[in-house]
């Protein structure tokens, strides 16, 4: 059974309808992508996942359970973390206390070990506890972002545009960052624009256009397909 | 040397002033907190914090009186001031969460005057309900049991009471400090006041931080509330009307948002009003009375908005990488 399935979803804000219809799912263990250019609906469809905007119609389910019209704070415990487009970053808040924020709704008694995860993951962030997420740099700032989301320990982990406004040695080290946590079992939910990239680390991808899904497969798959090459991989 | 502006009035006149800017000061301080929490978390003026404040003095006057009223003495003194702060406290707190339950949250995607509307008559209606629906227009007299006496040391001289309102507010402006800053709840009202998406996306539950939020203020101008009563004795329905404004003022002076500013904007209100006023006096041909201090503190608030938009202690701005 997929952990996160959508069908059939539609959003969007005031007149504007964003994502019309969209129908994908993620499997547990999976990095899934979602890919398309700007304006395309991407960031709608993490945001009806996440409860920050409610569907107009269609289903949202995560672990068997329909999520739709719940709270965003009930979807996090349920076991969704997001990074959102921007990164988020509480500007005024110190370092350590975004990642505390992280791990909100927990109270188990490993949280402290996972904040010694986060700072062997992202040492840079060790150095700068104390500053606040405002001082940080672009690249910080999304290390910052994931390692916060992750103090969640969430099941479904969406990424939205993680490799946005970052030079290209940096987009490499959030990629890598990436694929480590997927290593360790974590299920990602990827919302790219740098479709290379995606495709590359995703097991599957979905094209959306225009807030509908035009194209779904592997990661190799969509890859090698002509009109992803010509859209999103700048080949003529 | 003796610095000019000595010159019209002894030491002890200008220690004096300075005392009672500091006395009211505290309790301008005190309310100010609120609003300066919930314009941070809602950017929402909420005009019936005054009506907060008036209903923390009436619950901490129903402590001193269902305690033996004037007849109180001894230890039980500081016992029947701690009873009626924390009953001050709880009933602000209980009025401001039901407030925000009634009369803001409907109206959060609303445009902006409705709230503001919203709040200016929730603020009418209390005082009015008070005065007229349970005082008839009357006052009522906080019992004085406070030890009098002053404490001085050569020029500086100081009520115990006097001493009492400045000492508790710190303390208490201290205990709310900590909170914001180092609880869980704390983090959350200022990851909110940032932004309630992002803060939504950490699993917080927004409404109850606002609520919170409310919550605090509310408690500090219980407190507040209470101690104005000791002070001043008179307290009725409407009582709230002028110290909100000028906590209000005070919010500005210290760019409305930020708490140490609040603090800070209540304490340089509170010194304006008395010592700001008597410096004034000193410049030849001006004379203002004691009862010119609310033009003092108003014409400072114009000011400041012309000159100083952000308050006179701007808050701190990050940028954004
Ligand atoms: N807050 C908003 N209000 C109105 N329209 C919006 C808002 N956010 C996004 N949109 C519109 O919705 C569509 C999809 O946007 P979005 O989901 O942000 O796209 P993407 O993330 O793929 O770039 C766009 O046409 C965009 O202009
Ligand atoms: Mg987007």
């Amino acid at each position: 059974m997929a952990l996160l399935d959508l069908s059939g979803l539609v959003a969007g804000y005031g007149g504007i309808t964003a994502i019309k219809g969209i129908s994908l799912e993620v499997d547990p263990g999976e990095v899934v992508t979602l890919i398309g250019s700007n304006g395309a609906g991407k960031s709608t469809t993490l945001r009806a996942i996440s409860g920050l905007i409610r569907p107009r119609a269609g289903r949202i389910t995560f672990a068997g359970k329909a999520i739709s019209g719940m709270k965003p704070h009930d979807i996090v415990s349920l076991g969704i973390s997001q990074v959102p487009e921007g990164r988020g970053i509480f500007s005024r808040l110190t370092v350590a206390e975004n990642l505390a924020l992280g791990a909100f709704q927990r109270h188990d008694g490993e949280v402290h070990a996972d904040l010694d995860r986060t700072f062997r993951l992202f040492p840079r962030l060790k150095e700068r506890e104390n500053q606040l997420g405002g001082t940080l740099s672009g690249g910080e700032q999304q290390m910052l972002a994931i390692g916060r989301a992750l103090m969640a320990r969430p099941k479904l982990l969406l990424l939205d545009e993680p490799s946005m406004g970052l030079s290209p040695v940096l987009v490499e080290t959030i990629f890598a960052t990436i694929a480590e946590i997927r290593r360790e079992g974590a299920t990602i939910l990827l919302v790219e624009q740098n479709a290379a990239m995606a495709l590359e680390i995703a097991d599957r991808a979905y094209v959306i256009e225009s807030g509908v899904i035009t194209l779904q497969g592997t990661g190799a798959a969509l890859a090698q397909d002509d009109s992803v090459r010509r859209a999103y991989l700048g080949e003529v | 040397m003796t610095p000019l502006f000595l010159a019209h009035g002894s030491a002890e006149f200008w220690s004096d002033q300075t005392v009672n800017g500091l006395t009211t000061g505290s309790i301008y301080a005190l309310v100010a907190l609120g609003y300066t929490m919930v314009y941070g978390i809602l950017q929402l003026i909420n005009f019936a914090h005054g009506e907060v404040f008036m209903v923390g003095a009436f619950a901490g006057y129903g402590v001193l009186v269902a305690l033996g009223g004037e007849d109180i003495s001894g230890v039980m003194v500081l016992v029947a001031i701690i009873l009626a702060l924390a009953a001050a406290g709880a009933a602000s707190a209980v009025t401001a969460a039901t407030i925000e339950r009634v009369a803001y949250r409907p109206l959060r995607n609303a445009p902006r005057l409705a709230p503001l509307i919203s709040a200016i008559g929730v603020s009418i209606f209390l005082s009015h309900l008070v005065d007229d629906g349970f005082l008839d227009g009357k006052s009522k007299f906080y019992p004085q049991i406070f030890p009098t006496g002053d404490l001085s040391a050569g020029p500086l001289s100081i009520s115990y009471l006097q001493l009492f309102l400045i000492g508790s507010s710190l303390v208490m402006m201290a205990g709310l400090y900590w909170v914001v800053q180092r609880t869980r709840t704390g983090k959350a009202i200022r990851a909110v006041s940032e932004s309630r998406e992002n803060a939504a996306l950490m699993g917080i539950d927004v409404d109850r931080m606002i609520v919170a939020t409310f919550v605090l203020g509310a408690i500090m101008a219980g407190f507040g509330g209470v101690l104005y009563g000791l002070f001043l004795s008179s307290i009725r329905g409407s009582m709230g009307f002028l110290p909100g404004v000028k906590a209000f003022t005070a919010a500005v002076l210290g760019g409305i948002g930020s708490i140490p500013g609040a603090v800070v904007g209540g304490f340089f209100l509170g010194l304006t009003e008395s010592v700001g006023r008597e410096l004034l006096n000193e410049i030849p041909g001006v004379n203002l009375p004691n009862e010119w201090k609310d033009v003092v503190a108003f014409a400072l608030l114009v000011v400041v908005l012309i000159f100083r938009p952000t308050g006179i202690f701007r808050q701190r701005e990050t940028k954004r990488a």
